[in-house]
């Protein structure tokens, strides 16, 4: 069970990690910033196993890496959202941060208690009862989110592994 | 038969592809800058595989230089000795990536290069498919000179008519923006097109190409014309051959006439936030920046010095110029461009990202307001996050410099 962390559409990879807080790969301290001006009480609050919960188009913007590693060092286990901008969410596959596209997310509120089942494909919301389901992940990616991110991924299987 | 994303790829793989499926194909070039850079060492040691080849791994320095602090300064340092250790020789600190690339004769039509950076769409300004991705992904062209990407569906984007005296291709991608909305384009290839396009030279094509992101696409393509092959001639590092669409086939075709457009401006924090700068004129700035990869270059510089040649900065706003790269910087410096930008009061900075990122070089604090013609808005980018960004053109953000807040430019062309 997990707390739901409610975020707006288009939330950019500054809000999820500001420039002037990326000038460094420690783990722990993109993860002590992590939204921290947009949700000043998010880098306090979370616990391991949260859950965020994003509108629309939810990582769009700058192409850094340190987006999805601060919500991953966090503990944050899933993002879930309507869609997701392109470059947050091959990085996210890329190092084995779960994202899940569901349409129905939006019902979920701020500091509702909720469950992903990734290999169901379903967010189940049991403050309110209700299960969502998450759409399934092209084929191509979920190689890759089962082998742990593409690093795993080239290591086992090579490109020629993609079969394209 | 197909876009020119679909062209680009079927020659990469040597087989005719479509819009959706995946490849794998191999790039031209990959870049890396020193904020992206760290992280896909890690990712690349993790990796435990050679450097494919030392001569088509570029580093730039950019987004951190002259360095700010101590751990921007020592994050150089272990670049350099990742760099030393692994045979790489091409390190550039002569600018802005995505300009530098360009203007080094990286980029040629029909050339696939991927940046560990967003804004690596730019290079679809001379028929590339230039795509930007994380450090991770980078990492791994770093070892195997290949990725994977999704051929696009393409988004035909006419622009018809010419722009009037003072409206700019600046001025353009913000009314598509406002068009399209942050996510119009997502997962798609832009392709820029009609008279307008045509008209325009290869520096305003790149600030087309350079925000298509910001509209979510993931490459900005322009068909090449002689004016690209004139551009890429003199300069081009290998041969090449350019790519053209055959009987494409568009997911979507968005038109506009530019004709009618005025001056526009981005409000906060949302780029797509778009209004005519005759609705917000009159709004207090405490700083104006001209620079960026999106209008740092020397056409920008020619710009903002005819509006600013004789007039002063108003006193209660500030105005920085950084010129894109070196290049831009000596041409500026011997057109007298950075002459006039000075007498007029303005801080002229060494070529690089600069305040485009709230680091160094003209951070905002709490409260403030700045105009600038950078390609994005989003609240904190250039300091406090209660600062407040409007994006513009290098006309709009001089005759607002002169005036100390939002101005129209075409009092002044
Ligand atoms: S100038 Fe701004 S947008 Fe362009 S590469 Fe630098 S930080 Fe990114």
């Amino acid at each position: 069970m997990a707390r739901a962390w409610k975020l707006h559409d288009n939330v950019n990879t500054d809000e999820i990690i500001p420039g002037r807080y990326n000038m460094t790969t420690d783990r722990a301290s993109l993860a002590r910033h992590c939204l921290c001006e947009v949700r000043p009480d998010f880098p306090a609050g979370v616990k391991p196993g949260d859950i965020i919960v994003g509108g629309r188009n939810f990582g769009c913007g700058s192409s850094r890496e340190h987006a999805p590693i601060a919500i991953q060092t966090c503990g944050v286990v899933a993002v879930v959202a309507p869609s997701f901008a392109r470059i947050f969410y091959r990085n996210a596959v890329n190092i084995g941060l779960p994202l899940l596209v569901c349409p129905e997310s939006e019902r979920i509120e701020e500091g509702d208690e909720i469950e992903v089942d990734i290999a169901a494909g379903t967010v189940s919301n049991r403050t309110r009862n209700e299960i969502y389901n998450v759409e399934p992940l092209p084929a191509f990616i979920g190689r890759i989110a089962e082998a742990g991110g593409i690093l795993e991924f080239i290591k086992t299987y090579g490109w020629e592994g993609v079969g394209a | 038969m197909g876009t020119l994303a679909e062209e680009i790829f079927s020659r990469r793989v040597g087989r005719q592809v479509r819009a959706g499926e995946i490849v794998v194909a191999p790039v031209d070039y990959v870049m890396s800058h020193d904020n992206t850079t760290p992280i896909a060492i890690e990712s690349f040691k993790k990796l435990g595989m050679p450097i494919w080849d030392p001569e088509r791994v570029i580093i730039v320095f950019d987004h951190m230089i002259p360095a700010p602090t101590r751990q921007a300064a020592q994050q150089h340092r272990d670049i350099r000795d990742f760099m030393a250790e692994n045979g790489l020789t091409t390190l550039l600190t002569d600018g802005i990536c995505h300009q530098v690339l360009v203007e080094k004769g990286y980029i040629v039509p029909g050339g696939l290069v991927v940046g560990a950076d967003s804004h690596s769409c730019t290079y679809g300004a001379l028929g590339c498919f230039g795509t930007g991705m994380g450090s991770t992904d980078v990492a791994v062209i770093y070892a195997t000179g290949k990725s994977w990407f999704r051929v696009p569906e393409t988004m035909r984007i006419s622009l018809h008519g010419h722009l009037q005296p003072g409206v700019y291709a600046k001025d353009a991608c913000l009314a598509l923006a406002r068009t399209l909305d942050v996510d119009g384009a997502t997962y798609m290839a832009m392709e820029f097109g009609g008279e307008a396009v045509d008209g325009m030279d290869i520096s305003e094509r790149m600030t087309l190409s350079n925000m298509s992101i910001e509209m979510g696409a993931k490459a900005g393509l322009v068909e090449p014309d002689e004016r690209t092959l004139a551009y890429v001639a003199p300069r081009a590092r290998d041969p090449f051959e350019p790519v053209y669409p055959v009987d494409p086939t568009y997911a979507r075709e968005v038109e506009l006439d530019v004709s009618l457009l005025e001056p526009q401006v981005s409000c906060p924090n949302e780029v797509s936030n778009v209004v005519g700068v005759t609705e917000v004129q009159g709004t207090p700035l405490d700083q104006v920046f001209i620079g960026t990869c999106t209008n740092g270059r020397l056409d920008d510089m020619a710009i903002a010095a005819g509006v600013l040649e004789g007039k002063t900065v108003n006193p209660n706003t500030r105005l920085i110029v950084t010129p894109a790269s070196r290049d831009v910087y000596a041409e500026a410096a011997r057109l007298g461009y950075l002459q006039t930008f000075m007498e007029a009061g303005a801080q002229v900075n060494t070529p690089g990202c600069g305040p485009c990122i709230g680091r160094h070089q003209g951070v905002l604090t709490a409260g403030e307001r700045a105009l600038t013609t950078q390609n994005r808005n989003f609240k904190g980018r250039m300091g406090d996050p209660t600062s407040e960004l409007f994006l513009g053109s290098p006309a709009t953000a001089a005759a607002s410099a002169i005036a100390g807040h939002i101005a129209d430019p075409r009092q002044f062309v």
